[in-house]
C-alpha cells in the first residue's frame, strides 16, 4: 500500500508522491507569477484611500471596488492615453513587419545562395565609411560625404575585387549579422539621435520604426536561418526545373512552408518592440511617445498614484498576454529551433 | 562583393519574344540573376547604417568632449580623457566603486579564478595550435576576467562600495544562475504527464510578455512595506520600518527579484520544448534497470539538455547586460548610485549632456559584453571538440 505512493506506472507519469511534490512546487511558482498580476488588477479598482491606509486584498469583501481610475484614464485623459497607445501599436507592428521581411529574405539568401565576399573588399568599404565619418566630423555636410563615400566604395570595389584572394563565406556573413545583437543599444543611440536630428525625424514614429527594425533584424536572421536550414530544398529544386523564378519560389513555396517559424519570430520581435524602453527614451518626445514611456513617466509627474498606474500597465499588457495564451505553442517551438542550432 | 553560385538551377529563360516585351524580359532575367544580392543586401545596408556606422561615431565621441553651443555642437578631441575619468578620475567611485581590503572569501575566489586561467593557458600553449590572433584574444580575455573578479573582490568587502560595473555583473550572473535553476526545475516538473500542465505552461510564460517598466512598478508596489500586500509579514518580522529602496542591497535585491521574475520564463519555455523533444526509450530502459529519478535526470536528461542550455544562457547573458528599465523605474538607480547598471549610467551621463562620458561608458559595456561572450563561445567550442 505504502509502496504504491512511490512507484509509477509509466516513465513519464510520476508516482503519486512525486506528483504531489510537483504540484506543490508548480503551484507555488504559479502563485509567484499570478499574485503580482492579481495585485495589479485589484489596485486598479481601489480608491486612493484603500491604498493609502494599508493593504486590502479582496474586492467586495475588504473594500468596495470602484472604476474611478479606469474612468479617469479612458474618459478624462482620453487623448493622452490614446495617442501613446496608437503610437505603440503602429510602431511595433510596422517595425516588426519590416524586420521580418528584410530578415527573412537575408536568412533565405544565406541558406540557399553562396556568398563569397572578398576580405579586401570588405576592408575597402569599411575604410571608406571611416573616412566619411571623419569627413562629417570635420564639417563636410553629411549627405555629400555619404554619397561620395558610397560612390568611391562602389568604384574601388568593382575595380579591385578580382585582385583580392581571401574570401569570407556565408557563415561569416551570418555570424556578423547575428552578432549585432550583442551590441548594447546605448552604445549606438547617440549617433542615431544625431542622425535623426539631421534628418528632422526626431520625435517621429518613423525614427522609432527604423531603429526597432534594425535592432530586431538580427533576431529574425538568426531564427529564420535555422528554420530554412531545416526545410528540405528538393521542393524548391523541382519548382526551379518547372521554370519558376527565384522570387516565385521564395514567395509561393518557401514562405508558406515557413509559416510556423514566421509566426513565432514575428510574435517574438513584436513583444520586444511593444515593450522597448531605452531607445524610445532617447528618440521620442511628446508626439511619438510610446506606452512604456507613458507608464514610466507617471511617477515623475504625479507621484506614485498606484491606481492610475495599474490601469495603464494593465491596458498595455493585455494584448500581449492574450497573444501569449493563444499562441503559446508557436512561441515555444520557434524559440527552440533557434536555440538548438544557434 | 560576392559572386552568387546558386544551388538551385536558375529559371530557364523563355524563348524568343516580341520586341516590345524583350526589354522587360531582359530586365526580369537580370533581376533573376541578381537574386542573391537582392535577398541579402537590404539587411546588410540597414545594419551598416544603423549599427556599424553609429558604432564608429560613438567610438569617436568617446574620445571627445562634446559641447552644445549656439547653432550646433562643438566637438573637441581629448584622447583617452573620458576613459581616464572613469578608471582613475572623478568618476572612479561611480564606475568601479570604492575599494577596500578584500574579504577572505573574495581573496579565495580570486585565487581560484587565477588558477583556472593559468590552467587554461597551460593547456592552450601545449595544444600546439598557437596563433597570433588566439594569443592576443586569450591575453585580453584573461586580463579582463581577472580584473573583473579582482574588482568584485575588492569592492564587495564591508567598507567597499561596488560601482556600476560590479552591480551590472551582479545582475547578470546572479540573475542567470537563479533564472536557469528555477527554469530548469519548472521545465522538468512540467514535462511530466500531470493533469493540468497546459495551465502551468501558459501561466509560466506570462511574465516574459510584460513590459519591464510595468514589472518595475509592480515590484515597487509589492515591496512597499507600509502599503504593499505583504505588510502583515513585514510587521511579523519586525521589518515594518525597513524600506527596500533605501537600503543598497535591499534595492539591488528588489531589482534582481524583478529580473528573475520576468526572465525565468524564457529559460523555462526553451528547456521545456527541448525536454518534450527527447525520446522516451532511453529513460524507459534506465527505469527497467532500476535507476531512480535523480540518476535518470543526472545521466540521461541533463546531458541531452546541455547544448540547448549553453545557448539559452548565452542569449540571456547578452540581453541581461543591457538591463536598464528595471533599475531606472524601480529604484531610479538609487539609493545614491547603488542600483545603477552600466546602461543606466550612460543614460544619466547623456541626460547631463556629457556625451563623451556617456559614449565612454557605453563603449566599456560593449567591450565587456563582447569579450565575455566570445570567451564563453570559445570555451564551449573547446569543450565540444575535446
Amino acid at each position: 500500500m505504502f509502496r504504491r505512493l512511490f512507484t509509477s506506472r509509466s516513465p513519464l507519469e510520476p508516482a503519486p508522491f512525486w506528483a504531489g511534490i510537483s504540484y506543490l512546487i508548480l503551484g507555488f511558482w504559479a502563485f509567484v507569477v499570478l499574485f503580482p498580476l492579481y495585485w495589479l488588477v485589484v489596485t486598479s479598482v481601489k480608491l486612493p484611500v484603500h491604498v493609502n491606509t494599508g493593504p486590502v486584498y479582496l474586492p467586495f469583501v475588504d473594500f468596495q471596488p470602484s472604476l474611478h481610475a479606469w474612468r479617469y484614464i479612458f474618459v478624462d485623459l482620453r487623448n493622452d492615453t490614446l495617442r501613446p497607445y496608437v503610437n505603440t501599436t503602429v510602431i511595433a507592428l510596422s517595425s516588426s513587419v519590416l524586420a521580418l521581411v528584410l530578415g527573412t529574405a537575408a536568412a533565405y539568401g544565406l541558406t540557399r545562395f553562396t556568398y563569397r565576399p572578398k576580405l579586401g573588399a570588405v576592408g575597402l568599404v569599411i575604410g571608406w565609411i571611416g573616412l566619411a565619418v571623419v569627413a562629417v566630423v570635420l564639417g563636410v555636410p553629411w549627405p555629400l560625404a555619404v554619397a561620395v563615400a558610397m560612390a568611391l566604395a562602389v568604384v574601388s570595389v568593382s575595380a579591385l575585387n578580382h585582385r583580392f584572394r581571401r574570401a569570407l563565406g556565408n557563415q561569416d556573413v551570418a555570424f556578423w549579422l547575428i552578432s549585432q545583437r550583442i551590441l548594447p543599444p546605448v552604445a549606438v543611440v547617440i549617433p542615431i539621435y544625431v542622425l535623426f536630428q539631421q534628418l528632422r525625424l526626431l520625435d517621429t514614429r518613423t525614427a522609432l520604426v527604423i531603429t526597432y527594425t534594425a535592432t530586431n533584424l538580427p533576431i529574425v536572421v538568426w531564427l529564420m536561418r535555422d528554420y530554412f536550414q531545416s526545410v528540405p530544398v528538393e521542393l524548391e529544386e523541382s519548382a526551379a526545373i518547372d521554370g519558376a523564378g527565384r522570387y516565385q519560389i521564395f514567395w509561393l513555396i518557401v514562405l508558406p512552408l515557413a509559416l510556423p517559424g514566421l509566426v513565432a519570430t514575428f510574435l517574438f520581435i513584436l513583444v520586444f518592440a511593444w515593450n522597448e524602453y531605452l531607445l524610445a527614451l532617447f528618440l521620442s518626445g511628446a508626439n511619438s511617445q510610446t506606452m512604456p514611456l507613458l507608464v514610466a513617466a507617471q511617477n515623475a509627474t504625479r507621484g506614485p498614484q498606484w491606481w492610475y498606474m495599474s490601469v495603464l500597465i494593465l491596458i498595455m499588457i493585455l494584448p500581449v498576454i492574450v497573444m501569449a495564451i493563444v499562441l503559446e505553442r508557436y512561441i515555444a517551438r520557434g524559440l527552440l529551433v533557434g536555440a538548438i542550432k544557434g | 562583393m560576392h559572386d552568387p553560385k546558386p544551388t538551385v538551377a536558375p529559371a530557364t529563360s523563355p524563348g524568343v519574344e516580341a520586341s516590345p516585351l524583350s526589354w522587360l524580359s531582359r530586365a526580369r532575367e537580370r533581376l533573376e540573376r541578381a537574386a542573391a544580392g537582392v535577398f541579402l543586401w537590404p539587411s546588410i545596408l540597414v545594419v551598416l547604417l544603423l549599427a556599424v556606422f553609429p558604432l564608429l561615431l560613438s567610438l569617436y565621441l568617446s574620445l571627445a568632449r562634446v559641447r552644445f553651443v549656439r547653432g550646433g555642437v562643438e566637438i573637441a578631441f581629448v584622447g583617452l580623457a573620458n576613459y581616464r575619468k572613469l578608471l582613475v578620475g572623478s568618476e572612479q567611485d561611480h564606475f568601479l566603486g570604492v575599494f577596500t581590503r578584500p574579504s577572505p572569501l573574495g581573496g579565495l575566489l580570486f585565487g581560484l579564478v587565477a588558477l583556472a586561467v593559468l590552467v587554461g593557458w597551460a593547456r592552450y600553449l601545449r595544444s600546439g595550435r598557437v596563433g597570433p590572433v588566439g594569443l592576443l584574444g586569450r591575453g585580453i580575455a584573461s586580463l579582463l576576467i581577472l580584473a573583473l573578479v579582482g574588482l568584485s573582490a575588492i569592492t564587495l568587502g564591508p567598507e567597499g562600495r561596488p560601482g556600476t560595473v560590479v552591480v551590472t555583473l551582479f545582475y547578470v550572473y546572479v540573475g542567470l544562475f537563479l533564472q536557469y535553476t528555477i527554469g530548469l526545475l519548472l521545465a522538468v516538473l512540467t514535462a511530466q504527464r500531470l493533469p493540468g500542465r497546459r495551465f502551468f505552461r501558459v501561466v509560466f510564460l506570462l511574465p516574459m510578455m510584460i513590459t519591464p517598466v510595468g514589472v518595475a512598478y509592480m515590484f515597487r508596489m509589492l515591496t512597499d512595506t507600509s502599503k504593499g500586500p505583504f505588510k502583515p509579514i513585514w510587521l511579523a518580522l519586525g521589518l515594518a520600518d525597513f524600506s527596500w529602496v533605501n537600503d543598497p542591497w535591499g534595492a539591488r535585491m528588489a531589482v534582481l527579484i524583478g529580473d528573475v521574475w520576468q526572465w525565468t520564463p524564457f529559460m523555462f519555455i526553451v528547456l521545456l520544448a527541448a525536454l518534450e523533444g527527447q525520446s522516451v526509450e532511453q529513460i524507459e530502459a534506465a527505469m527497467v534497470d532500476g535507476a531512480n529519478r535523480w540518476q535518470i535526470f543526472r545521466h540521461i536528461t541533463f546531458p541531452q539538455l546541455l547544448p540547448v542550455s549553453t545557448t539559452v544562457v548565452l542569449i540571456r547573458m547578452i540581453e541581461a547586460f543591457k538591463i536598464v528599465d528595471l533599475p531606472n523605474v524601480l529604484t531610479n538607480g538609487g539609493p545614491g548610485t547603488a542600483t545603477e547598471s552600466l546602461t543606466l549610467q550612460a543614460f544619466i551621463a547623456w541626460r547631463t549632456l556629457d556625451l563623451g562620458g556617456s559614449a565612454a561608458v557605453a563603449y566599456s559595456l560593449l567591450v565587456l559584453v563582447t569579450v565575455i561572450s566570445l570567451t564563453y563561445v570559445t570555451l564551449l567550442r573547446a569543450r565540444v571538440t575535446e
